[in-house]
């Protein structure tokens, strides 16, 4: 076995009791939650046997751990129960979604990478100067302004003012790219701002710390360009904090989608599970809630991976 | 200027940026390095002699250091005024250098072969294998065992001493004419010290290359320098061929270096033990620097910063009781 399967094994091991943890704690969120799911969704007007009716076919007469046992079983067959409201299993239904917040995230995700690694990489490089201080300045705005309000302030401008972009809906990218592009670009751009915030900070910070150590200055020394100091000798060094800032964000967006889903009308996981939480649809609910722990605890063993693939340091320990 | 001189230092002054505005860490430094010579450099932690040595191929940390006087003379260019373009020719061509700290000066995320061949593929346009197994040709020479093998590492994987042969394996790459090695041996245990002085010198031998080597510590100096330049407090105060030195020190600075390493007579010993300190760049003190520590001081020293005088041939003090004393009358 080469060290890098046998690192993946362990990683892949050593998350199989988060992935325990984070099922059981989907399944409490909904428990937890204050108000009786059987009356609210048997509504208003209910008797009581009808509550009960409802109780019934929910199964939440059942004892609580008989209940967490169904859980189970439904995350072990793959389908996650069936929606209360959509008529179909929750698995089908998170499928249908996952395309359009996937492609959100990861269109995102690129036009976040270079801009804010390069943005980074430049104040660092000019540090104290202008550079640095514009550069600085655009990335805390991008930080504080909340997402939903230059989502906002973008629709109104751009989509109805200008007409650039659809307001909303959504085109999948195997029936016209061209269109899915120009659904998505807004609000790709939109979630991008926060992310390329954060993100120049992180790289700059993480360029001044290498700038400072004496290998640069032996790189230097040895007649090296500029432009391959900065884009071999100091980012290969400060790659771990990047990919370390890379997942934050990914883990980022998954909440930023919600939001600008919701915005741009897209039909993504986060607009699902918003429509799940209105419908009191709490199979589905459940359900998101276990993909997106599931997400972050794979966004985690991705950086893990990529961080001994980064640094030789922690390569073979 | 020498007609041999490789390098040529004129009048050079270097300020730093700081809080109070720019300060000036080393004042008119001139000194020649001849080609294939060894020219040492002493002084205590504090005299300029990293200063003056990242001077000559503009190393200082970007934005921070000014040369406001004075030339570094190459080949009949001026490396203070060149552009970048043509300095980078320089730096890892001509001129090379070897740093103190060998376990931080390595990047630690490049194999040893990709750090030593970048020279070589940058100056030379080798390919990546022919780099490669020119890297491992370099190990070898750098006395390195198991070169192929180790070619492939990275610096983590490697001891102090073999980082600084890996150090010096990356700055002779391109056959320089001079070597700068700042400290090469200061972070290194005793034993490995030798070593790498010993290869230093063997290298300095079949290679024919200049090499200004800078020590705190007199031992080294006596055991390779020709001539020795003596600095304190940011300028030159001697300077002499090292036989000289040795047998004749003429500034009471030189004297007190040379009493503290009779005293105990230990190899390795470091300098340091004439009472009181290194004056900080930006302290004001009238005339002679060395004063306030200096057991001969006379009025004379206050009134004016001494010149570097010439007493004899090769032989340049900066004192003026002693230099009055010692100088050709004909002056
Ligand atoms: N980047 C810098 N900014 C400000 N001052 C500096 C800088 N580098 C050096 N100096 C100052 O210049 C003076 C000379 O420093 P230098 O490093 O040349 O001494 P040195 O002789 O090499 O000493 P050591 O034996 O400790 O290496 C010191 O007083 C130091 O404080
Ligand atoms: S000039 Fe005066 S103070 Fe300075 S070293 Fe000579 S004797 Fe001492
Ligand atoms: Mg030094």
């Amino acid at each position: 076995m080469t060290p890098a399967i046998r690192l993946i094994l362990i990683k892949l091991l050593q998350a199989v009791p988060v992935v325990l943890i984070v099922s059981i704690l989907a399944f409490l969120v909904l428990n937890l939650l204050p108000g009786d799911p059987a009356v609210i969704i048997a509504g208003d007007q209910a008797t009581p046997a009808a509550i009960e009716a409802v109780r019934h076919s929910l199964g939440l007469d059942r004892p609580f751990i008989v209940q967490l046992g169904i859980w189970f079983l439904h995350i072990v067959h793959g389908n996650f129960g069936n929606s209360l409201v959509l008529n179909q299993t929750v698995a089908s239904a998170m499928l249908q979604r996952l395309p359009v917040t996937l492609s959100l995230a990861g269109l995102s995700l690129a036009i976040t990478l270079p801009i804010g690694i390069g943005l980074g990489s430049l104040a660092a490089y000019y540090r104290g100067s202008w550079i640095d201080s514009s550069v600085m300045t655009v990335a805390l705005v991008g930080v504080s302004v909340p997402s939903f309000w230059v989502a906002g302030l973008a629709v109104a401008l751009f989509s109805v003012v200008l007409g650039w972009f659809p307001s909303s809906g959504y085109v999948p990218f195997a029936q016209n790219p061209a269109q899915w592009l120009r659904a998505l670009l807004l609000p790709s751009i939109i979630l991008s701002l926060f992310e390329i915030g954060f993100l120049s900070r992180m790289t700059r910070s993480a360029m001044l710390d290498v700038f400072g150590q004496d290998f640069i200055r032996t790189a230097r020394s040895k007649g090296i360009s500029e432009w391959r100091i900065v884009s071999k000798h100091a980012f290969r060094n400060a790659l771990v904090m990047v990919i370390t800032a890379t997942g934050i964000l990914l883990s980022a967006a998954i909440g930023g989608s919600v939001v600008i889903e919701q915005v741009f009308a897209l039909p993504g996981v986060g607009r699902l599970v918003v429509e799940g939480i209105l419908a009191r649809d709490y199979p589905l609910v459940q359900g998101v809630m276990l993909i997106y722990g599931l997400t972050f605890v794979l966004i985690n063993l991705i950086v893990d991976l990529a961080y001994s693939f980064a640094d030789p340091r922690v390569r073979y320990d | 200027m020498p007609a041999d001189a490789l390098v040529s230092i004129r009048d050079l002054t270097v300020q730093f940026r700081t809080d109070r505005g720019w300060v000036s860490a080393i004042e008119d430094i001139s000194l020649d390095i001849n080609a294939g010579e060894c020219l040492g450099v002493v002084g205590e932690s504090g005299s300029g002699k990293s200063v003056t040595a990242l001077s000559i191929l503009r190393l200082h940390a970007r934005g921070t250091a000014r040369a406001a006087r004075g030339s570094i003379m190459l080949d009949g260019r001026d490396l203070l005024r060149a552009p970048e373009r043509d300095l980078r020719r320089v730096r890892g061509g001509d001129i090379a250098m070897v740093f103190q700290d060998p376990m931080s000066s390595l990047n630690p995320v490049l194999t040893i072969a990709d750090q030593i061949s970048e020279s070589l593929r940058l100056h030379q346009g080798l390919s990546r294998a022919e780099g490669r197994s020119r890297a491992i040709e370099l190990l070898d020479l750098v006395r390195i065992a198991d070169a192929p093998r180790r070619a492939d590492e990275y610096p983590h994987r490697l001891s102090g001493g073999m980082r600084q042969r890996v150090m010096i394996a990356i700055a002779i790459a391109c056959r320089p004419r001079l070597l700068i090695a700042d400290e090469p041996t200061t972070a290194l245990d005793v034993t490995i010290q030798a070593q790498i002085l010993e290869l230093l010198r063997d290298l300095r031998a079949e290679l024919g290359m200049a090499v200004m080597m800078i020590s705190h510590d007199l031992g080294v100096i006596a055991e390779f320098a020709h001539r020795v330049v003596v600095m304190y407090a940011g300028r030159i105060v001697e300077q002499a061929p090292v036989g000289t030195l040795f047998s004749a020190p003429r500034h009471p600075y030189t004297e007190g270096l040379m009493t503290s390493l009779r005293g105990r007579d230990i190899p390795g010993q470091r300098l340091g033990s004439i009472p009181g300190r290194v004056p900080d760049p930006d302290e004001s003190i009238p005339g002679c620097r060395f004063g306030p520590r200096c057991a001969h001081v006379e009025a004379v020293c206050r009134a004016a910063v001494p010149a570097l005088v010439s007493i004899s041939e090769n032989h340049d003090v900066r004192c003026t009781p002693r230099s009055q004393a010692l100088a050709p009358a004909c002056l």
